[in-house]
């Protein structure tokens, strides 16, 4: 294992922490020697996948990033879009899916914290969480595991900082038994000309290190992020931090403090890989150096050696650059709020990392040569063999009693009632939550404005593991999609795209198709990616997990006061489709848990009718007129209904449903999918109106049936296909969650 | 009428009482925790969150902190006091409200609208309010457990100090209407006098419609009435 000075011989220490022997040669040639340990270290955590984006760069390049309301694109800590009214919003989403599969509570609390001082380091207030969570089968009792403890550990953490949890998604699929994925999304609202960035932008200035001591946890990180997991990864444990939510709650009110006096040139969180990616991004985004005097980092533990200090993942640690003069006043801020803070150096114009300890210069490098000379890969894709064959669904499927499907699809870990879990999180704290978890996209109002923020996460799920492409792009889509039933409009998006080992030809071919989508999709709706992470890596014993692309998206609401709910309002009101009536049963959740199949070729976006579908239903939205909106996405046109039902209001949970004898089959009808497609819900008065602005939109509609006050009852071509009582639906919906976590 | 709110290092719902403070038209500003005297207040909040990280027991660092010393006074000489969430936490282990606080019965953090019951209209914080009225307020906690022996529980009881019941949309406090255990469907107590108020719902998410109920106006303003009459 990875130790002190002492504990590994120099020669093999590059390659225990995972670089190359190409990568070796290229460091000695750029540094002109044979680097030490500490500067070994450096270049490993610096140049390791999860830092660097080495086999992923080139991919990454292709996605569209301008746009106009992008004030950050990729490569800060965070990407920002500009709200109007001098406001921004910062927003960012990123993995922590090693830790988490070692150390569920820890693993997932200390992502969050992460992920926290991204959006910090903007200078952004923190005002919303929202997480992807991917997971084995619930029938296996570790799986139960990881997911109770990744629950419990974004619980602890998000509701002590004060952070509202307000959405995300819970997915379950074989291959994420060994490798679980918490994917966690932050937004920060930051007033414009207070935007931070995360640079040393001029030589003399002083660097302060705020917050928590430096200790030996968390070491090399980073690179246990960039490697596969295997037995030995449960001895990795120490790799794997412990969070400390309170001290990041004062490290939040001390350094939006510190930015509101004016007085901080640049702000930084210590993530991955510690002082030495904080310090080498600073600097290198900046064009300057740095020297650092490693004897007034305060640490928890003596005799700690220069390599574990630039290495140490300790958490809840900023680094705040100013001008020497205003250290003593910023300093205080941080003392007011019981926090330590001390200049450990200042920035430099000789574009070089100078370390120094005990009066020693300890290490030395090229601030370019470890961030810029990072070797990039391309590893050459090629799909599954069997690619042909999944993509095929047997002709002679059998159609079971629709009823007893919706009631399966209902009862089914991927679709049941999530409140079990979103109950345990926080999500009205700050007071601004207007559509709480549970719903398509969660909504905050922003404070001196009457408009709010939507926001929404959405994977691939089964469509990714059949097509990856079309799986991103329909992610893109529905995201867009879940914006719309509130009535956003897209700003932007960040992703998360996580994979199993880059170099293995199929994951590159998964890789390559998933951006590609995701590219296409954003182009083809208008929409800028501005920022995200790649996590590969994740496999265990040479099986990667579900390619899971990911997307987090913002959007801006304008009349806030008008958002339709999820659920059913008013007896008879009318239902009204918004785009085609059929779905297509490739890759549906439909086929999953009532057939056991995931096969079939998933859906592609007509991206005109998703733009037109989209927009009229924000002008439905702006003009007041939808007493409910929903999307529809897993379980198709049935689920959508159901899902009116049980979200609906008193006097209101019931439908009665009439639909045409589809060209194909009837189960494909209820619970096929397909993108571009709302189901809303507006009384009778206003259901001209609806009709027509539905009609100038071009967007394709029909009235499907009305609310009634109780039990679900669905006609095909007149005839009686499905029928329940509210109550039925409820007992397959609500309980299975905590049933199943109690089990 | 002057309303302060505490802030202690890890109060989360500080801003949440100023803003729904602000929002009713009160007067309302800050106080820090080492803060010694209380300025004039007439109205002490101390806000949900986690004081101090709660990493010793929810309360128990804030009720040792130097502005509790000024909150006792203010309290002895019959001045408002509602402890909100880790407010009433603080206010039981500061020993300004009988009982304490276990984890919740299902171990887990519970956020939810709840109803409650006004058990009387006594105390200073339910004066304008109806005895029997059912209120629609949020929680959100993990250590919302209230216990007391049984005799302090007569006690309450004899005394009307149990101001606030959890309960079903008809008023009953039915065990499924409790979300946490709490002996008695205990939501609220006040202390004897009736100036001093703690409880675990969040009177301050429930003043905006936009945000799903106005019924924690009734609180603020049972204060605000309160005092106005002992001005006049």
């Amino acid at each position: 294992m990875l130790g002190g000075e002492g504990g590994v011989t120099q020669m093999e220490a590059w390659r225990e922490m995972g670089l190359s022997e190409a990568e070796h040669r290229r460091m000695v040639d750029l540094l002109g020697r044979e680097p030490n340990l500490t500067e070994t270290g450096m270049f490993a955590v610096l140049w390791s996948e999860h830092c660097a984006y080495k086999h992923s760069r080139h991919m990454l390049k292709t996605l569209p990033r301008r746009g106009r309301r992008v004030l950050v694109g990729p490569g800060e800590n965070a990407g920002v879009v500009g709200l109007g009214r001098g406001l921004a919003l910062a927003f960012r989403i990123e993995s922590h899916n090693h830790p988490s599969a070692i150390e569920p509570h820890q693993g997932a609390a200390t992502g969050i914290g992460g992920i926290v001082r991204d959006i910090l380091a903007m200078g952004a207030r923190p005002v919303a969480l929202l997480d992807s969570l991917h997971f084995g089968p619930p029938g296996e009792a570790r799986n139960r595991h990881l997911l109770s403890g990744v629950v419990g550990g974004i619980a602890a953490y998000g509701n002590c900082i004060g952070v509202p949890t307000v959405g995300g998604e819970i997915d379950f699929g074989p291959r994420y038994t060994d490798n679980p994925l918490v994917n966690v999304l932050c937004a920060g609202v930051v007033a414009k000309d207070r935007l931070m960035h995360a640079r040393a932008a001029r030589p003399g200035s002083a660097l302060l290190l705020v917050g928590s001591y430096t200790g030996r946890d968390g070491i090399h990180g980073a690179t246990f992020a960039s490697a596969q997991l295997d037995e030995a990864s449960q001895e990795r444990r120490p790799a794997v931090q412990v969070g400390d939510p309170f001290l990041e709650k004062l490290l939040i009110e001390a350094c939006l403090e510190m930015v509101a006096t004016g007085k901080v040139e640049g702000l930084q969180d210590l993530g991955a890989a510690g002082l030495t990616s904080s310090l080498a991004e600073t600097a290198s985004r900046g064009g300057t150096g740095v020297r650092l005097d490693l004897d007034r980092v305060p640490l928890r533990e003596e005799g700690m050696t220069s390599y574990e200090i630039m290495l140490s993942e300790s958490q809840e640690r900023m680094l705040a650059i100013c001008r020497p003069e205003d250290a003593q006043e910023l300093i205080g801020i941080c003392r007011r709020w019981g926090l330590n803070a001390d200049v450990i150096g200042e920035t430099t114009d000789d574009r070089v990392l100078t370390v120094r300890q005990g009066g020693e210069i300890v290490a030395q490098v090229p601030v370019r040569a470890l961030t810029e000379e990072v070797p990039g890969y391309y590893v050459a894709p090629r799909p599954p063999a069997d690619l042909d064959e999944r993509r095929r669904v047997p002709e002679d499927l059998p159609q079971p009693d629709a009823t007893q499907s919706l009631l399966d699809l209902l009862s089914s870990p991927q679709l049941c009632c999530r409140r079990f879990v979103y109950e345990q999180y926080d999500y009205q704290v700050r007071t601004d939550t207007l559509m709480t978890p549970g719903g398509d996209a969660a909504v905050l109002r922003l404070r001196g404005t009457r408009k709010a923020v939507a926001l929404a996460t959405d994977s691939g799920g089964l469509a990714s593991r059949v097509d990856p492409y079309r799986g991103a792009a329909l992610a893109v889509a529905e995201a867009a999609r879940n914006l719309a039933v509130v009535g956003a409009e897209p700003l932007g998006i960040t992703n998360c795209l996580n994979f199993g080992d880059p170099d293995r030809p199929e994951v590159a071919w998964q890789f390559a198709e998933s951006v590609d989508g995701m590219a296409e999709a954003c182009r083809a709706l208008g929409i800028p990616v501005t920022g995200g992470n790649v996590s590969f890596y994740n496999e265990t014993e040479g099986v990667p997990v579900h390619p899971t692309v990911v997307v987090g998206m913002a959007g801006l609401v304008r009349e806030p006061d008008r958002i339709p709910a999820v659920g059913f309002r008013r007896e008879g009101d009318f239902l009204v489709l918004l785009g085609s009536p059929e779905g297509e049963l490739g890759a549906s959740v439909y086929l999953e848990v009532v057939h056991g199949l995931v096969a079939g070729q998933p859906p592609a976006v007509d991206y005109a009718r998703e733009r037109m579908v989209q927009g009229g239903c924000v002008a439905l939205v702006r003009r007041g007129l939808l007493a409910s909106a929903h999307d529809l996405s897993a379980g198709g046109l049935a689920l959508a209904v159901a899902e009116g039902v049980l979200h609906a209001g008193a006097g209101a949970q019931g439908a009665v449903v009439n639909l045409p004898v589809p060209i194909g089959r009837v189960d494909g009808l209820l619970f096929g999918e397909a993108p571009s497609r709302i189901l809303v819900s507006c009384s009778e008065r206003h259901l001209v109106r609806v009709k027509n602005v539905l009609e100038r939109w071009g967007v394709p509609q029909q009235v499907i049936g009305r609310v009634s006050a109780k039990d679900l009852t669905v006609r095909v071509g007149g005839k009686p296909v499905l029928s329940a009582t509210t109550e039925q639906l409820r007992q397959a919906w609500e309980p299975t969650l905590e049933r199943m976590m109690s089990g | 009428m002057r309303w302060g709110v505490v802030v202690f290092p890890g109060s989360n719902c500080d801003q949440d009482a100023v803003g729904a403070l602000s929002c009713l038209g009160e007067e309302v500003v800050t106080l820090w925790h080492e803060d010694e005297d209380l300025a004039g207040m007439d109205c002490v909040v101390l806000p949900g969150g986690f004081s101090y990280g709660d990493y010793l027991r929810a309360g128990a660092m804030a009720a040792r902190s130097p502005v509790m010393g000024a909150v006792r006074r203010h309290a002895a000489a019959g001045g408002l006091v509602l402890g909100i969430c880790n407010g009433f936490q603080i206010l039981c282990e500061a020993g300004l409200l009988p009982g304490a606080f276990l984890p919740n019965e299902n171990l887990r953090f519970v956020c939810r609208t709840v109803q409650v019951r006004v058990e009387t209209n006594r105390p200073a914080f339910t004066r304008d309010l109806e005895p029997g009225t059912v209120l629609s307020i949020p929680i959100a906690h993990a250590e919302g457990n209230y216990r007391v022996d049984p005799q302090t529980l007569e006690r309450l009881e004899r005394a009307q100090q149990v101001v606030l019941r959890y309960c079903d949309a008809t008023g009953e406090p039915t065990g499924e209407a409790n979300p946490n255990g709490s002996v008695a469907n205990i939501a609220g107590v006040a202390n004897p006098e009736g100036n001093v108020l703690g409880m675990m719902p969040h009177p301050e998410r429930a003043v905006e419609q936009v945000l799903g109920s106005t019924d924690g106006r009734g609180i603020f303003r049972s204060a605000a009435v309160c005092w106005a009459a002992r001005g006049a």
